[in-house]
């Protein structure tokens, strides 16, 4: 993936099992979002390919990709503010066609999130950050993605909310939605993450693994869990 | 006393055409970062299409004004638009430009030649009604309700609709609406049909006021519907409706109210108005979310859109 001539990140191999949680963590400009913008269309690669479920998705639309099944939880949330937080959640089924079934979707989604219920009429930009990110999040899984991508779902968050974000990430893992997770934070993205892969500057892998393989290997505890701890 | 209410409602029904004008201006400036300035030539269609068909009732001279200024403007987002999408804001002005000064061009050498031509305006448009002593022309009248019914009808599709939810998803962050699903062809062409209809409207109304059609007959709506927009805000509808209607309605009052010597230099005190304006409130009148300036200067590029830094 280029900028310009500036390749921002490059021979990068990732690959999300069906059901699995997985983790991306690396140090700020690593190319971590890079990575999230070409999956979602947002940005074309370069070079290579990236498959779903067996087929090319790359050069499709931002739209067409999420019709494929796969919705992102950007960074900073970016939920729409002078929408509601009812209409924040009707514009995440857009791309369904089950009229009834997304309204019970959503619904069902109120129930899950009790302050997005309480709040349906409010502007989404007078929530709080833990609010807008229980949107958002909520708004990516009316879409009934089959690969969630999260991007730094914690940035900015309180300690206690985020608490909450990586309670949310397990519930849904536990549900069986394939995930994603670019996260900084990167304690309690291996935590949580059936396996993590961990990325240098330019895209480069520098290590992955589960969360035990991670902590034995002495490199990568003292570069980044040693960092995340301090 | 009843020559100022008139005056004042006379301001009002031409204040309220460029409302609607600045609706359709700022829709396509939110949805996807382009000042039209190929709008004036809209009205230029929708003049001649009610000079050739006004033979036809007054019914199918509508229709077919209606019709023909909508068409238009999808083909112009088909094809001058459609093919610069991700393009710079700066680029699709330039573009709006040669489609404006294209259309002209063809209006000058087609429809545009030969004498001055004229839609006569129907007499019991023009006919006063004297309301307790205030004399009030049916158009103005019609004027103002077609503006609050298109106002209203307006408000009506951008809360309670799908296509409205999209549309203004689509003016707040254009980039985020596409990554929850909403289909950028279908938004964009949802947005330039609603200003097809807008400038349809305008085009009737304005030229049933004003009666004589040439191919620049847009461009002075279109300089008072831009700069009341930004003088309103662009960034918002209700803003840039608010500063066009404002704007008009300065116009139309300097218009009747300046001493004969002065009437030449209306436009000289309404744009020195202007300046005040934003002088005092530089964000528009309605400062929403920054001004035109400050959007116009944001790019729609994946790079800027929070992609590490």
């Amino acid at each position: 993936m280029h900028y310009g001539r500036i390749a921002a990140v490059q021979s990068l191999s990732l690959e999300v099992n069906e059901g699995e949680l997985v983790g991306l963590v690396g140090h700020n400009g690593a190319g971590k979002s890079t990575t999230l913008w070409t999956i979602t269309g947002v940005l074309r690669p370069s070079a290579g390919d990236i498959t779903f479920r067996g087929q090319s998705i790359a050069g499709l639309s931002p739209d067409a990709i999420l019709r494929q099944g796969i919705s992102l939880v950007p960074e900073n949330r970016r939920i729409f503010g002078r929408l509601t937080v009812g209409e924040n959640l009707s514009i995440g089924t857009s791309a369904r066609k089950d009229r009834k079934e997304a309204e019970a979707d959503i619904r069902r989604m109120c129930e899950r999130f009790p302050v997005l219920g309480t709040f349906l009429d409010r502007a989404g930009s007078k929530l709080s950050g833990g609010e807008q990110q229980q949107l958002a999040i909520a708004r990516a899984l009316l879409a009934r993605p089959k690969l969630l991508l999260l991007d730094e779902p914690t940035l900015g968050l309180a300690p206690l909310i985020v608490d909450q974000v990586f309670e949310i990430l397990a519930e849904l893992k536990q549900e069986g939605v394939t995930m994603l997770l670019v996260e900084q934070n990167a304690v309690r993205t291996i935590e949580v993450a059936d396996r993590t892969y961990v990325m240098r500057s330019g895209g480069r892998i520098d290590f992955q693994g589960t969360a035990q393989e991670l902590a034995g290997m002495v490199d990568f505890a003292a570069a980044y869990i040693g960092m995340a701890r301090g | 006393m009843s020559e100022g209410i008139q005056y004042t409602l006379d301001s009002i029904a031409f204040g309220s055409l460029f409302a609607v004008m600045a609706i359709g201006l700022a829709l396509l400036f939110n949805v996807m970062g382009l000042m039209n300035f190929a709008y004036g030539e809209l009205i230029m269609a929708g003049a001649y299409t009610m000079y050739y068909t006004r033979g036809s009732g007054w019914l199918g001279m509508i229709a077919m004004t209606v019709i023909v200024v909508t068409a238009l403007s999808l083909l112009m987002e088909l094809v001058a638009f459609r093919p610069l999408r991700n393009a710079s804001p700066i680029t699709l002005l330039v573009s709006s430009f040669a489609v404006s000064y294209s259309l002209q061009a063809v209006g000058w050498m087609t429809v545009g030649k030969g004498p001055q031509k004229g839609v006569e305006p129907y007499p019991w448009l023009t006919r006063q009604l004297d309301v307790s002593g205030v004399l009030v022309s049916r158009l103005t009248i019609i004027t103002v309700i077609t503006t609050i019914v298109l106002l209203a009808a307006m408000t009506l599709l951008l809360k309670r609709t799908t296509l409205g939810i999209q549309l203004r998803a689509s003016t707040e962050d254009f980039r985020m609406a596409q990554l929850v699903g909403v289909k950028a062809n279908w938004v964009i062409s949802a947005a330039f049909a609603i200003t097809g209809l807008l400038g349809s409207a305008v085009a009737l109304l304005y030229v049933l006021r004003s009666g004589s059609v040439s191919p620049d007959i847009g461009l002075g709506p279109l300089l008072v519907a831009f700069v009341g927009g930004v003088i309103g805000g662009l960034g918002s509808l209700a803003g840039a409706a608010l500063g066009g209607f404002v704007l008009g309605a300065i116009i139309n009052a300097l218009q009747a109210t300046l001493p004969i010597t002065l009437k030449s230099h209306t436009q000289l005190f309404a744009f020195l108005a202007v300046i005040a304006i934003l002088v005092f409130q530089p964000g528009g009148l309605v400062a929403l979310r920054g001004g035109f300036l400050r959007r116009f200067s944001r790019r729609r590029r994946p790079a800027d859109e929070g992609v590490e830094a």
